[in-house]
């Protein structure tokens, strides 16, 4: 699998008449992990929606390896770019094994049968997020962590150079959220893959990303690697919240503490 | 399984009516022997019946799960929601103000079922189409179309009790063979185009997002199973009526009966069909008066109505 890299240019899009996301344009490295910070209703998860083609831009458009992706059919694209929303939908009584074969979907025709290749991914995908052992439970009896997993799996199964991801963390306890984030560093460091996602938790997303991209207005405010880019002026400006950032002892990546009203010593 | 017990059911039917005809002659009587007493009864009352309430409810099966799949809703159903009862309406206004009998019937049904489709997706789109608000649009609809069948029934004077019951809670009395024709050519192809869809259908389930980002044209898909179910209704309820919420039980029981997360438009349909042969049969001959079997279909797919609205009040239902 080659890496692959996405690139957004003059980027105009809103909901009618609303335009949330005005003149954005984002390179995303191949092989990198991208994360995609910002307040509330900044635009972050629009941008995600336009990158993975389900909202279609006024202006602007988005290149996969340097081709227009609303010019690729959707079987194509969806060959080559995986896309997790945020709450997706586990059809009632689905087992693991069924819903991680549902990402086979794009590799499917209408006269293709199931194949060595789809047999050979769903097992894959199965064994890079553990689930081999729980493939006949019900996605239903399962907790919200491991329910996390079987959506990335699913994604896996896909087999796309590029995974786009909607909050993958959110709803989830806090060591379900590092669990999720340590597989997909193991994905992006062992397939390559690229990976860009809205993440909510700025600490999390400056230990995870190799490129973060902080946005504010419907603007990128800010895109480099976390230590260029949380700052103390950038959570002021971007969150509007008065911090302190400090290196974290463990990674040596900068770690932000908030200064609330209370709790001063 | 649901396949043997369709199969039961009809030969059943075949055999069991105001008087017993044992299995032999009702096979010899298929075979185009001539049995007196018994070939009038097998050939001209009781095979075209059973024909048409399998192929009636096979539509209606289908076209209920594909609504219910796509909306992501079992109240979705287009007999909740007011499309059996525009097709409905459709034809009795065919019938009864523009004088048509045979084909035209039905694709005046198809007209009036397809456009008011369009009506409930017009009237709920604001920003988008949430599944409540079409749903509650279309419970509205239904209402009010059925007022107007009934207004044209009532101008309509040389009209049977019987026959008017039919355009109300749908029947399948009088069902003739030349009726099952057009109706099994529709299934075969509206039923095929559905049936080649299903993998897009499956994974539209998990949410729109989900199913766009793995390659599914939400556009496309939507539009060709929103034609072909609306076609598939209304084709059935030309010919029967709109024979009471056998369109929206079928996938629930098909879901209950399958389990796990495999595709439910086959089994769907002949869970429709088993609903609508039994309940006829009930109606015919179970019960001290003779019933139209939307009656029977009606009686069972109140409680469950009931059932699903209190359960959505506490969870998000799902099939």
């Amino acid at each position: 699998m080659s890496a692959s890299s996405l690139l957004a240019q003059d980027l105009v899009a809103g909901y009618g008449e609303r335009t949330i996301l005005d003149g954005v344009s984002l390179k995303v490295p191949a092989g990198h992990t991208t994360a995609i910070v910002g307040a509330n209703a900044c635009g972050k998860s629009t941008l995600l929606r336009v990158l993975a083609r389900l909202l279609t831009p006024a202006k602007g458009g988005v290149l996969l390896n340097g081709k227009d992706v609303h010019q690729l059919p959707s079987r194509r694209l969806a060959q080559q770019l995986g896309f997790l929303p945020q709450s997706p939908i586990a059809p009632e009584g689905i087992s693991v094994l069924e819903l991680v074969s549902r990402g086979r979907h794009p590799h499917q025709g209408l006269f293709k049968r199931w194949s060595a290749a789809d047999e050979a991914a769903v097992a894959d995908a199965l064994a890079a997020t553990h689930m081999s052992e729980l493939a006949e439970r019900h996605v239903d009896e399962l907790s919200g962590g491991q329910r996390q997993r079987v959506w990335i799996a699913m994604a896996l199964a896909q087999q796309t150079d590029v995974l786009l991801l909607d909050e993958p963390t959110t709803f989830l306890d806090i060591n379900h959220q590092v669990d999720v984030l340590d597989l997909l560093t193991d994905l992006n460091r062992e397939r390559g893959t690229t990976i860009v996602m809205v993440l909510h938790e700025l600490n999390l997303a400056a230990r995870y990303a190799d490129q973060l991209v902080a946005m504010a207005g419907g603007k990128v405010y800010a895109v480099g690697p976390p230590e260029k880019i949380l700052t103390e002026a950038m959570v002021r400006d971007v969150f509007g919240l008065q911090s302190r950032v400090i290196e974290d002892p463990i990674t040596g990546k900068p770690m932000m503490i908030p200064l609330g009203r209370h709790g001063g010593r | 399984m649901l396949m043997a017990c369709l199969m039961a059911g009809v030969v059943l039917t075949l055999m069991l009516g105001q008087s017993f005809t044992p299995l032999t002659t009702v096979l010899r009587v298929l075979g185009g022997a001539d049995v007196p007493g018994a070939t009038f009864t097998v050939r001209e009352l009781r095979l075209p019946r059973a024909v048409v309430c399998v192929l009636v409810g096979a539509s209606f099966g289908l076209g209920g799960i594909a609504f219910q799949t796509l909306l992501r809703n079992p109240l979705a159903s287009p007999d909740i929601i007011g499309i059996s009862t525009g097709a409905s309406t459709g034809a009795v206004f065919a019938i009864v103000v523009l004088s048509l009998s045979g084909p035209a019937v039905s694709l005046v049904a198809i007209g009036a079922g397809l456009g008011v489709a369009l009506l409930i997706y017009t009237l709920s789109w604001r920003q988008g189409v949430t599944g409540a608000r079409l749903i509650l649009i279309g419970i509205g609809l239904a209402a009010m179309l059925q007022s107007v069948t009934a207004y044209l029934l009532m101008r309509a004077p040389s009209w049977t009790l019987q026959e008017a019951l039919r355009w109300i809670t749908g029947s399948v009395n009088g069902a003739q063979l030349d009726q099952a024709l057009p109706l099994f050519i529709a299934l075969l192809l509206f039923g095929g185009l559905l049936f080649s869809r299903r993998q897009d259908l499956e994974t539209l389930r998990m949410g729109d997002d989900l199913a766009a980002g793995l390659g599914v044209r939400l556009g496309v898909t939507r539009a060709v199973v929103v034609i072909t179910a609306v076609a598939l209704v209304s084709f059935a309820t030309a010919v029967s009526g709109p024979i009471a919420f056998v369109a929206f039980l079928s996938g629930p029981i098909a879901a209950r009966l399958m389990g796990r997360g495999a595709s439910l438009l086959v089994p769907s349909a002949l869970v429709g069909a088993l609903l609508v042969l039994l309940g006829d049969y009930a109606g015919q001959f179970l019960l001290p008066a003779r019933y139209p079997v939307g009656i029977v279909t009606g009686v069972l797919g109140a409680p469950y109505l009931l059932y699903l609205i209190l359960r959505d009040n506490k969870t998000r239902g799902t099939l």
